[in-house]
This record gives structure tokens, sequence and C-alpha cells, in this order.
């Protein structure tokens, strides 16, 4: 579950922060384990110019935001329609053990928030 | 002697991630010996039927039973009589059930205060806010006036004074647990019950979910009028809790549950509830899940809880002295082991709780992560979770060697 590009996301996060004057500003919570976390966007036109995400997060909430963020940053609006779980598992790149598939999928349930 | 107990509990001998079980997540839920499973299977096996309904052969086996355990329960903590005990399915429904009768009683009255400290449960919160709440909300409390909160100092202890400056004549109950189930305190619960009684009318109610399976508890001595507890938490099986209340306030509680086996006569114009305790009890209990319960009450009083507060006591010396060697690793709660139960929650810097968990668990090693549900505590303590090792009476040195191994290959793989 820890590969090297897990913990190098959670290192070294990108696109860690908040923006100022977003456009769109969503937050999740864990109950279970007390974990949160902010994303902002700032939209122009169709595209996604910039997204931020903010909070405390274990490894696998970090690394999903970075890696997440990472995707979506210059890309169009529409690409919120199609990302999905299988999408983000893939992008974590394998193996999560079922009880901590809600920490991998944390940032796109605040995502998913967006779309409606 | 523990590889003898550790012998009468078969999961123990599983492996896990292809390494031996190293179980350390007891405040959560203990694993049950073979006794226990035993009694369970041999109910439904040879003496399955319902409780004090039938003239049958079975039905009168199947209530011996479990009348036996109503016994067995009020002797292993001291009760004066058994029609104190009421079963419950856990803990939290024993609080529940606590709130809602103590609401409607004579004990309460709408202007009233209640005290809880802020190392509680949810469970002994919630039960409490829904009475204090002012407003009917379906998305959560929004309104809750009158909630008094004990403070704890840095050292995760209950500031006395300030429950002494909190209680007054609009105190009608303190809600307090007897062991924390994050720092492990151990609540000097009759010096409490002294100085809320010295110092108001309110009646008193102990959560004592981590402190019944770890230590011999007296309640009478205790002077508390309520105290609930869970039979998972020590060896038996789920979905069984109990409710102690003191005799004379439970003969002024009126029921909160509506059925049958609470009622003396029903009417459509009226109805007569049955003696204390069965009016608190309506519907069929869990009638094997009492029936295990007794034999884990058999499995603790053979083995001792002198012997099993002892070998704890060691542990979870043996535990700080390990950890506080591990450089980032901050623990929580008192480090006086007198003053502390078998439970340790901690931080390791730069690894997540949850992460922490996860890579223990590839060696094993199964502990808690979370908040343990007791947010408000993890609030004041200024983090969002912890990691928690709990211990019970299979629990030996080695385990926690195991544990040790496993934060530092943790903190190899984190680099930290």
């Amino acid at each position: 579950m820890y590969k090297e590009e897990i913990l190098e996301h959670f290192k070294n996060p990108r696109n860690k922060g908040v923006i100022e004057k977003p456009s769109v500003r969503v937050s999740v919570k864990n109950a279970l384990c007390g974990d949160a976390i902010t994303l902002t966007l700032a939209i122009r036109g169709d595209k996604i110019e910039d997204i931020k995400f903010s909070g405390i997060g274990c490894a696998l909430v970090t690394a999903s935001a970075s890696l997440l963020t990472e995707h979506l940053k210059g890309k169009s609006v529409k690409i919120l329609n199609d990302i999905n779980d299988t999408f983000v598992l893939k992008l974590l790149g394998g193996e999560i053990t079922p009880a901590r598939i809600g920490c991998a999928l944390l940032p796109l349930k605040a995502l998913k928030q967006i779309k409606k | 002697m523990i590889g003898a107990i550790r012998k009468d509990f078969p999961i123990l001998s599983r492996r896990i991630n292809n390494k031996k079980l190293v179980y350390l997540d007891n405040a959560a839920t203990t694993q049950k010996p073979k006794a226990v499973i035993e009694a369970i299977s041999n109910f439904y096996l040879n003496h399955n039927a319902n409780i004090r309904r039938g003239v049958h052969t079975l039905s009168e086996e199947a209530t011996a039973k479990f009348e036996e355990v109503y016994k067995k329960t009020a002797k292993f903590i001291g009760a004066k009589s058994v029609d104190e005990i009421i079963f419950g399915s856990g803990t939290t429904e024993a609080i529940n059930m606590a709130a809602k009768c103590f609401e409607n009683s004579c004990f309460w009255d709408k202007e009233g205060e209640i005290i809880v400290t802020e190392m509680e449960h949810h469970s002994n919160i919630l039960p409490w806010m829904s009475i204090l709440d002012r407003k009917e909300n379906i998305f959560g409390f929004s309104n809750v006036k009158n909630l008094k909160v004990i403070r704890i100092n840095k050292d995760g202890i209950l500031d006395l004074d300030h429950l002494k400056s909190l209680l007054t004549s609009k105190t009608k109950i303190v809600a307090i647990s007897h062991i924390s189930n994050v720092l492990g305190t151990i609540n000097p619960v009759k010096e409490i019950v002294k100085m809320v009684k010295e110092n108001s009318s309110a009646l008193v109610l102990v959560d004592g979910a981590q402190a019944v399976p770890h230590q011999k508890i007296n309640v009478q001595s205790l002077g508390c009028d309520f105290y609930a507890f869970s039979s998972h938490k020590m060896l038996g099986p789920t979905g069984v809790g109990v409710l102690w209340c003191k005799k004379e306030i439970l003969e002024k509680l009126p029921p909160f549950l509506f059925g049958g086996g609470m009622i003396e006569e029903v009417y459509f114009d009226k109805a007569v509830w049955a003696d204390i305790p069965h009016k608190f009890t309506a519907g069929t209990s869990n009638i094997s899940g009492v029936i295990g319960f007794g034999a884990a009450l058999d499995y603790l009083e053979k083995t001792g809880l002198s012997l099993i507060e002892k070998q704890e006591k060691e542990l979870v010396s043996y535990c700080i002295d390990s950890l506080s060697n591990i450089p980032g690793l901050t623990i929580y709660g008192p480090l006086d082991i007198s003053k502390r139960g078998s439970v340790v929650a901690f931080t390791l810097f730069g690894v997540h709780p949850h992460d922490l968990a996860s890579v223990l668990d590839s060696y094993g090693i199964a502990i808690r992560s979370g908040h343990h549900c007791a947010m408000p505590l993890h609030n004041k303590l200024g983090i969002s979770a912890t990691a928690r090792a709990s211990f019970y009476l299979y629990n030996t040195k080695s385990d926690i060697e195991a544990l040790v191994a496993g934060i530092k290959k943790a903190k190899k793989i984190f680099k930290v």
C-alpha cells in the first residue's frame, strides 16, 4: 500500500494550500478518524485554472488529494464528470486494503460535491 | 499461566498477513475463550427456547440458565440484589436507557444541569445532550444548554476543584467514565461520588466499560447510583450490556421501552408494570448472549481479577517504558501507572495513526486508530486522531516487543 510514489506525494504534496477567493470551495470529513479536507478551485470559463487542497489527513488522503489535484489542474471542468472511484484507486496505483478505501476516496468525495 | 490462558482462545493461533496475530485492540472488544463460544452453541444445540413464557422443559431450562446470569452478574459487581441488574445490548444502550428513564422521572426537572467530563466517550455525552437539547433536530443537536464539562489537566487527570465549582442545587446528574478509553486514566469514583453528594442532590452514573473487565468493582463501595458496562469487552459476546442501578432509585424510574414481559396487567385503558428489573426489559432478551456472558464471568472469576490486574499493570508499565524510548512518539494520559488502566494512546511524529495501524496490520499487529469515539477529548488534546494499544489477560511482553518493532518499521517506511 505504501509505495514509493504514495509516500513521495505524502511527504511533498502538490497543490497544498488554499486559493484566495476561489470559484468553488468544498469540504469533507471522515467521521471515523477525524480527517478533514478542503478543496478550493479557480475556474475560468470551463477550465480548472487552479486547484488546491488543505486539511489534515493520513498518507492515503494526502497522496490521493495530491495526485488528483495534479491530474485536474489545467483541464476542462467536464473531466469532473469522468472521475470515479476506480479512476482514483488506479491513480494511487494498486492495493488499498478495504478498511482504507474510505481514506483513498476522501478527496473524491469532496470533488463529487462540486458536481451537485 | 499466560500460556495456559492463551490456549483457551483459539483465535490467538490465527495468522494475519502471514504473521502471528498480536491482538492489542482489547479496549474495542476482547477475544472470546472456548468456554464462552461453547456455552452459546450448547444453548442453541440443546436448550433453545424463549424464557419466562413457556411451561415446557426447554423453556424452563433456558429460563434457569438465563436467571443464573443475573445472580452471577450481581455477585461480580457487588450489587445488593439481582433486582438491580438490567440487561441491554451494551454500555451505549445502558446509558441511553438510564438517560431516558431519568429524563421522565422525579429526579429531573427542565431547568436542571448535567455534568460530564472532557474525557467521555460519545456514548456518555450524547444521551445527556439529548435531554438538554432544546429543539427537535433531524440532523443533530444544535441548542444544548446546561451541559457542564469537568476539565482535565495536562496529565489527563480530572480537575476535582473544577467539579466542585460546577456543582449546584441545579445539578441533577453527574456522568463520568471509570477509566478513560483513550487516556487510560482511572478516575477516583469514590471521591467524586462523595463530593457530588456533599454539594448537590445529583445522581451519579459511571461508565464502567473499560473498568469492569480489568479490576474488581464493587458498586456498593463506589457509592454511585448507576453503573454501566459491556459483555464484549470482558470475554463475552457482543450485544449484551449491563445497567446496574441502586434499588431505591430504580423503583422510582418509569420504564422506557414497552412491550411483552414488562407488564403485570394490560387493558385498553390502563396497564400495570411488572416489578423491577423486568419492567425495564420489554421484548425477548438476547438469551444466548446473556448465557455466553455468564460463561465469561465464570472464566474471569476462575482466573481471578487480581491476577489479571497485576499482569496488566506489568504490561502497561513495560509498554510505556518501551514506547518512551522511541523518538518522535508522544504518549497521552497519566504516566503514573497507579493512575492508569490497560490502554495506551499515542501519536508518532510524521506518521498518521491510520497509516501506523495499516503498517502494523501488515505485521499481524492489531491496534486501534482514530478518535475512539472521544472527539471532544481529541479536540482538547489538539489532535485529530491517536493510535491506541490496549491489553488483556492473554497479552504478553513479546506482544509489546512486536508492537515496538512494528512502530520502528513504520518509521523506516515513512523515513521519520
